[in-house]
């Protein structure tokens, strides 16, 4: 028993990569996620449904596909890749970073659609009473907007970050699988799979994968359970 | 001072409504789709009219001509909804402290406490709005719009999502504010009791048109406006004054112009300014003063005017010393009895037609009002 909880190091680095390049998706795509929503669910502008197609794109695409699609945009000789490694130094390719790009990607869609579906469900007349008693446009989406959808965030954010641990196709098309860099637990437990012997640790690694899905979705079930209780005074 | 004049389409329906206002409670009365909400969310700012202009207190908030457009959130026109909008996730205090963020600074101190006083919401400064009942509610929410300091306060029908219980229970805290608190309202009903007792002017909405403006008894006189004030409900205001309580019989006699009026006993010191409003369907006519009646009210007078005969019902006016009365008779009791204008007669009320359907409360002082319907 104590052999099969004994983790390698190798093992403890994919777990510790896959929660970095998780949480480090999640976060990135928080404020981009939350501008996109209200833009989708409030917004009335020329490509509107263009930009909920493109959003939702990766949710139908095959993840090969996205991940060639970033590889060639992002990649060392691609148009967006070359300009950030120019300009900021900043190389995704065969990186974590890239593989925390890939991951939010991925999870974006699941996030948007979480948040924009709150945005749509808050009341907007609250939003003209706020207005009326003489707050502008930023104070009413932080005092009231804000708060009010906040239980989709937080489920939007679970969302992504689950999404973001089990990626496979789009990071390792992306990125490919270099251990300590871009080999998060999927990843890893493919590569143990294909060697003899590797069945093992495969294993390990998929109850490791199982338990923070678990915890991760028991954490939302808490957050959102406690922030609707907050907004209904109950 | 208060001016409006607005002009506005949604689909098939026009709004095209002016009215000005010197101050006190303004009732802006009609049906529902008359218009009244829309008036009211043009007042606020909520609304961009496409044509028209609002005037408060000299400040041009709305001016269509000259492209101006005040937001809400710069009006300091307070709004308290139908439905109350409290915010749910702030507590009852939180929700009044809201607005004076915003507004300007330097007000009264004990300003607060104050107005929660006026309202009687002490008790509930820690509470949810999910927690409070309708009427709480709408009173945190009229607190809440005070708060926020401001130079008008629109109410649109407040009191319409409440039973009848909690509706005597805060009509007295309006009155209050509308004598108290110095901040001009316009009071969106189509609760012709309501407006009676509140409202010092009344504007008459219909079809997205004034039909009437003026202060409140004077259109609540008339009878060519009926159809529109409600037929069952319609009746004259009469300002009265408690002059004496008879303890043995349980009655409070109040003095107006027209005479003396006998009524259930009321739980108010002598001297107090009432309202009262005398229902046309609960005026009976006689052509003498009438002997071995149970009635107790008999108030002599002149028949002023009668109305067109619609079907049986024949409505009419009464002078009586200067104050207007009407009455609902049949068509064939006009006919019986020789009824024409000029004529002299005496108004019959029972003293149980009066309940606190008919009671107005303290008396407000009419600023006066008018208005001019725009045309084109």
């Amino acid at each position: 028993m104590s052999a099969f909880l004994s983790f390698s190091p190798d093992e403890v680095t994919a777990i510790r990569l896959s929660l970095k390049v998780a949480l480090w998706a999640t976060l990135w795509s928080l404020p981009i996620g939350i501008a996109v929503s209200l833009l989708l669910a409030r917004g009335r502008f020329w490509g509107k449904s263009l930009m909920n197609a493109v959003v939702y794109l990766p949710l139908v695409m095959p993840p090969v596909v996205t991940g060639y699609i970033l590889l060639l945009l992002f990649g060392r000789k691609g148009p967006l890749g070359r300009l950030l490694a120019d300009t900021l130094g900043i190389v995704l390719a065969f990186r974590w970073t890239g593989a925390a790009l890939a991951c939010a990607v991925m999870g974006f869609p699941l996030m948007v659609r979480s948040m924009r579906l709150s945005i749509e469900a808050v009341d907007r007349r609250l939003e003209d009473a706020a207005a009326t008693l003489g707050a502008n446009r930023f104070w009413v989406f932080a005092t009231i907007t804000l708060p009010l959808i906040l239980p989709g965030i937080v489920a939007g954010m679970i969302l992504s970050f689950a999404r973001a641990l089990g990626e496979f196709g789009a990071t390792i098309t992306f990125v490919s699988n270099i251990p300590g860099e871009t080999q998060t637990l999927p990843v890893a437990i493919y590569t143990l799979l294909q060697v003899p012997g590797g069945d093992l640790a495969a294993f390990r690694l998929t109850l490791v994968s199982i338990l923070i899905s678990l915890a991760a979705l028991l954490a939302s079930e808490v957050l959102i359970e406690r922030a609707s209780r907050r907004i209904h005074g109950l | 001072m208060l001016e409006v004049a607005v002009a506005h389409r949604f689909g098939s329906f026009t709004l095209d409504a002016a009215f000005r206002s010197a101050g006190g409670l303004t009732a802006l009365f009609g049906r529902s789709g008359a218009g009244k909400t829309t008036l009211i969310n043009a007042i606020a700012g909520l609304l961009r009219p496409e044509r028209g202009h609002i005037i408060v207190d000299g400040e041009i908030l709305t001016d269509t001509e000259h492209g101006i457009f005040v937001p809400a959130r710069r009006r300091r026109v307070g709004y308290v909804f139908q439905e109350g909008r409290l915010f749910p996730h702030l507590s009852v205090r939180q929700n009044l402290l809201y607005g004076r963020w915003f507004a300007p600074k330097g007000g009264r101190a004990g300003e607060v406490e104050q107005i929660v006083d006026l309202l009687g919401i002490g008790a509930l400064l820690d509470r949810r709005p999910a927690h409070l009942s309708g009427g709480e509610k709408q009173r945190v929410a009229i607190g809440r719009a005070l708060l926020a300091r401001p130079r008008l306060l629109v109410m649109d029908e407040p009191l319409a999502s409440l039973d009848e219980v909690r509706k005597t229970e805060i009509l007295p805290y309006i009155e209050r504010l509308r004598d108290e608190a110095g901040v001009p309202i316009v009071y969106v009903s189509h609760q012709i009791a309501e407006v009676a007792r509140l409202a010092t002017d009344l504007v008459v909405l219909s079809e997205g048109r004034v039909a009437a403006i003026g202060p409140t008894a004077a259109i609540m006189g008339r009878i060519d406006l009926f159809p529109l004030t409600g037929r069952a409900e319609a009746g004259a205001i009469l300002a009265t004054r408690v002059a004496s309580h008879d303890p043995s019989f349980g009655l409070t006699t109040l003095r107006a112009a027209a005479g003396e009026l006998r009524v259930p006993h009321l739980e108010l010191p002598v001297g107090t300014a009432l309202r009262v409003r005398i229902r046309a369907r609960d005026v009976m006519i006689a052509l003498a003063p009438p002997e071995g009646l149970s009635a107790l009210n008999i108030l002599p007078g002149t028949v002023a005017e009668i109305g067109r005969a619609d079907g049986p019902i024949v409505e009419m006016r009464l002078d009586c010393a200067g104050e207007a009365l009407v009455a609902r008779l049949t068509r064939r009791s006009v006919e019986t009895l020789g009824l024409a204008p000029g004529r002299t007669v005496y108004a019959v009320i029972k003293s149980i037609a009066f309940d606190h359907h008919t009671f107005a409360g303290s008396a407000p002082q009419s600023p006066g009002a008018d208005a001019e319907t725009r045309h084109g």
